[in-house]
Formats: C-alpha cells, sequence, structure tokens
C-alpha cells in the first residue's frame, strides 16, 4: 500500500508539501509574531551558496544547505543591535549570500547544476529519500518547537518578561534560528529558495484572523498550508502550471479570502 | 533578611556608565520607589535586578526562594499575535485556572479572561500586565512606570490596587515613577536616583532633601505642596482649613486633583 502510494510522483509531491508546511506553520507564527520576515528570505538565500558548496565538496544538498542557512541566521542574531538596523542587515546579508552563492555556482566546473531547481524547486522530482529527509526535519522541527514553545511566547511577547521568569530569550532566539535553517533546508527541493518565506508567511498570516490563541493560529496555519498544497498541486496538474509557485498562489488567495473576511467583521 | 539587596552595582552599556556604586535593599513587604530624572538609570537598575542584564561590577543578591513578580514599562502586543488574557497569564506555564482567576480579581480585573489584548483599554491592559506579574504569588512586585499613557484617574486607582494587593497579599513593591506626588505618598521608602543614589528615606525626608531639590527643582512645587498637604494633615489649617477634610476622595489622596 505505501509502495503503491510512494510510486506515484503526485503522491510523494504531495506528501512533501505537506511535510513542509507542518514544520512551517509553528515556525512562519513566530516569524509573523516576531516581525523577522525577511529573516526567512536572508536564510532562504544564504542556502544558495550552501548549495554550490556542498555540490563543490561533493556532500549531500541538505547538509550544505542547512550548515550555511545556520550560519547566515547566527551571523544575523550576532549581528543584530550593534548599529545597524535589522532590515538593512537582512537586506545586505540577503542579497550578497545569494550572489556570492550564484558566483561560487559558476566557479564549479564538470558539474551541471540546474540552478532553476533551486531557486523555484521541483516538488514534482521529490524521491523518496527526498520524502525521508523532509519529513524528518520536520518532525524535528515541529518537536523543537512543541518543547520550547511556553518559553519561545514569553520571550516573543517581551524579553525582560522573560527573564523575570527564568528564561534566556537569547537561548529561545537560537531554537528559532535552528528551526529555520533546518526547515529551510529541507524546504529548497519543494518550493525553491525563492518561495520559501511564503510557506512560512502566507499561511500564518492568513490563519491570523481566524485565531484567538497563539496555539489555535499554529494549527489554522498548518491547516491552511496543507490545503494549500494539495490544492496548488492539483491546479498545477489540471492548468499544467509550475508546482511550487501554484502551491504559493493558492495560500496567497486564502490570505485574500481570510483578510476579506475579517474585514467585513473586524470583530471575530 | 531582605528580599533583595544590590551591593555597589554599576552597569554600563557600550562605555557609557549608566549606573554606578548603587546600593539598596528591599525588605519583606515594604513599598520602596525609586524616582529620578529620565536616563537616571532607573529601568536599567530594575532590569539588573530581575536579571536582564549584568552588573559591571558588584552584584544583586536575592535571598532564597524569592518569587519576582514584574510589571515591564512597556509591552507591545504585536496584532499579529492572537492572545487572549488567560492565555497570556498562563505563560510560561503551571498555573490553573483558580490562579488565573485569583490573580485576576487581585489586579481588579476578574471579568477579563477571555479577552483578546490587543482589545484592552490602556488601564486594563496594565492590570493584565499585573496580573500576570501577580500570578506566582510573588515575595517582590517590581513596576516600572506601569502607569505610563494612563491618566491620572487611571494611574491613581491603579496604584491604589497597588497598595491594595500589599495589604492583602504582603508582598514587598519596588517601583519606578515619574508621578511624584502619586507614588511618594504610597510609599514606605523613597530612593532618588541620578545614576547613582542621590539621597533615600521616607517621603518627607527625600522630599525635602536639598539633592532631591536640585534634581527636580521648583517644577515640582506643586507636586509637593500637594504630597504635603495631603498628608500632614496637622499642620495646615490655612487659608482654607475645611478644605480637604471634607473633600470626599480623602481617603484617596491620588484621585483628589
Amino acid at each position: 500500500m505505501l509502495d503503491v502510494l510512494l510510486g506515484d510522483f503526485m503522491m510523494r509531491a504531495a506528501l512533501a508539501g505537506i511535510g513542509v508546511s507542518l514544520a512551517a506553520a509553528p515556525l512562519g507564527c513566530f516569524v509573523v509574531w516576531r516581525r523577522m520576515a525577511y529573516f526567512g528570505d536572508a536564510t532562504a538565500h544564504a542556502a544558495i551558496l550552501g548549495v554550490a558548496l556542498s555540490l563543490a565538496f561533493s556532500m549531500s544538498v541538505f547538509v550544505g544547505a542547512m550548515v550555511v542557512a545556520l550560519l547566515m541566521a547566527l551571523t544575523v542574531s550576532f549581528l543584530s543591535g550593534r548599529g545597524y538596523a535589522m532590515d538593512t542587515l537582512l537586506g545586505v546579508l540577503a542579497h550578497s549570500a545569494l550572489a556570492f552563492g550564484l558566483v561560487a555556482v559558476s566557479f564549479i566546473s564538470g558539474v551541471r547544476i540546474d540552478l532553476m531547481a533551486y531557486l523555484f524547486g521541483d516538488i514534482l522530482a521529490v524521491s523518496r529519500g527526498d520524502l525521508a529527509v523532509i519529513w524528518g526535519g520536520a518532525v524535528l522541527v515541529v518537536m523543537l518547537i512543541g518543547w520550547r514553545w511556553s518559553a519561545l511566547l514569553t520571550s516573543t511577547l517581551n524579553a525582560d518578561l522573560a527573564h523575570a521568569s527564568g528564561i534566556n530569550p537569547k537561548r529561545e532566539q537560537l531554537v528559532l534560528t535552528l528551526a529555520l535553517a533546518i526547515t529551510v533546508a529541507v524546504a529548497i527541493k519543494v518550493v525553491g529558495v525563492l518561495l520559501i518565506a511564503a510557506l512560512l508567511i502566507i499561511p500564518a498570516a492568513a490563519a491570523r484572523p481566524l485565531s484567538r490563541t497563539p496555539e489555535g493560529m499554529a494549527i489554522t496555519a498548518g491547516i491552511i498550508g496543507m490545503l494549500s498544497t494539495i490544492t496548488g498541486l492539483r491546479a498545477a496538474y489540471v492548468f499544467d502550471t509550475p508546482a511550487g509557485p501554484s502551491i504559493v498562489c493558492v495560500a496567497a488567495l486564502t490570505f485574500l479570502a481570510t483578510s476579506v473576511s475579517k474585514g467585513l467583521n473586524p470583530h471575530s | 533578611m531582605s528580599l533583595v539587596q544590590v551591593e555597589g552595582l554599576s552597569l554600563k552599556y557600550g562605555g557609557r556608565t549608566v549606573l554606578s556604586h548603587v546600593s539598596l535593599r528591599v525588605d519583606p513587604g515594604e513599598i520602596v520607589t525609586i524616582v529620578g530624572p529620565n536616563g537616571s538609570g532607573k529601568t536599567s537598575l530594575l532590569r539588573a535586578i530581575i536579571g536582564a542584564v549584568q552588573p559591571s561590577i558588584g552584584r544583586v543578591i536575592k535571598s532564597d526562594g524569592v518569587k519576582l513578580g514584574y510589571v515591564p514599562q512597556k509591552l507591545h502586543i504585536d496584532e499579529t499575535l492572537p492572545m487572549t488574557v488567560s492565555r497570556f497569564l498562563k505563560l510560561p506555564g503551571g498555573v490553573s485556572a483558580t490562579d488565573i482567576a485569583r490573580a485576576l480579581a487581585q489586579a481588579g480585573v476578574p471579568d477579563l479572561a477571555t479577552a483578546q489584548l490587543s482589545q484592552l483599554s490602556g488601564g486594563q491592559f496594565q492590570r493584565a500586565l499585573l496580573a500576570r506579574a501577580l500570578i506566582g504569588k510573588p515575595d517582590l512586585l517590581l513596576l516600572d512606570e506601569a502607569t505610563q499613557g494612563l491618566d491620572q484617574r487611571g494611574s491613581a486607582s491603579f496604584y491604589q490596587q497597588i497598595e491594595t494587593v500589599r495589604k492583602n497579599t504582603g508582598c514587598a513593591v519596588l517601583m519606578i515613577s515619574h508621578e511624584l506626588h502619586v507614588v511618594m505618598s504610597a510609599s514606605d521608602r523613597v530612593i532618588c536616583l541620578n545614576g547613582h543614589v542621590c539621597c533615600e528615606g521616607t517621603p518627607a525626608v527625600v522630599a525635602s532633601a536639598p539633592e532631591y531639590r536640585a534634581l527636580f527643582g521648583t517644577g515640582t512645587g506643586g507636586a509637593l505642596a500637594l504630597y504635603r498637604h495631603e498628608h500632614d494633615h496637622g499642620h495646615d489649617h490655612g487659608p482654607n482649613p475645611d478644605h480637604h477634610h471634607n473633600d470626599t476622595n480623602h481617603d484617596h489622596p491620588e484621585a483628589a486633583e
């Protein structure tokens, strides 16, 4: 039965997308709450450099992307609050990482890599091995966030409140950073570097008007992410459109719908 | 045994000395107020006590197992974060529904449990913060300009609530405030801070200290006059002797004006 399921590329694509949505939902909520939307972008762009390096040293793409994404996230955490505004810092780092990554790719001789596949992802080409990596990463991220949930939430509200409760907000920031790096690394194959941030932010933003508690928002974001994956893949099949972007389009339309419903009923 | 003792504490931010050689202590059950001009290091001192910043020199000694409740100066809840008051009080965890009801009642807002934080008024929000600080049954309540953004009536009633809390729970209070006349009248001890401890003592002692006058000058003359007016009942049967004795707000000097 499992073999039949995994034998179908559409089914593998759907499972891959659902796995990424699962990890992206709670993480995306924190990204939205902490106003670090560009943090996701920066980490993702840095991952291209990781892809280039892993090909150059014939490592697994997942490991390379993960390591560079993590280094990027740590650099941002370290540099923040040292004289530059966060958005300036992220702008500098995100785009230079992307540029260095693209230049680094050009140095790799003998290896033909499909750069487009990493920029835009190729969810339809997900293999069984990829699926294992994606689900392994997703479960790890969900467990990590679940374990630190209350501490993360307290630190997100206010760093001093966290200190007063005996929580170190810097450590919690590190947990988020780590989770973000893992998610980016596993999601590269599915939606690509340019759309990872979309999968993080859009379902969470779409879930906001429907939620009364942080937990509710994370769960709703997960559901929206999964439904967007399934609907987007179906739409891509029917209209012969690129799969990753179709998923993001469905998520965006969901965001539009929930925002409008909130506009009609502001007290919901 | 003091709940918290600060010994010779100095703090530097990027080379700038914010606090130098500050020592103070807070004993069980007392209300201590820190007054001082902007930039005098009041907030930094409180943050050092809760452990959010490490002192450059000196130390903060807390008595064994002392529980702190902290009400921050301002708390911006992002609109994107859905949060009911009761969920907020449960952070970071380990509290029961009874605890929540008790804390909300102590803070004077028993009906707010299901309200969204982002939709509270300024006064309700501060009380929600107070409730959260009270939920762990603190021995010491730390308030950093807790009434910022409230009007006079709102802040007066907030400080009244603090006195009620102290009376009912016996917790000590260490607070920072700009509203000198209000908080000084409610304090057991006042510490005047300007990078260092300028003077300290009972409200009356501090109010008449030359260091205090040098800092707050004539600008607070009215406030000081009010403060004395409210509390030195013995002496001022001046031009309008009946005025404050018939004042319906007599028991609530903060709301008198």
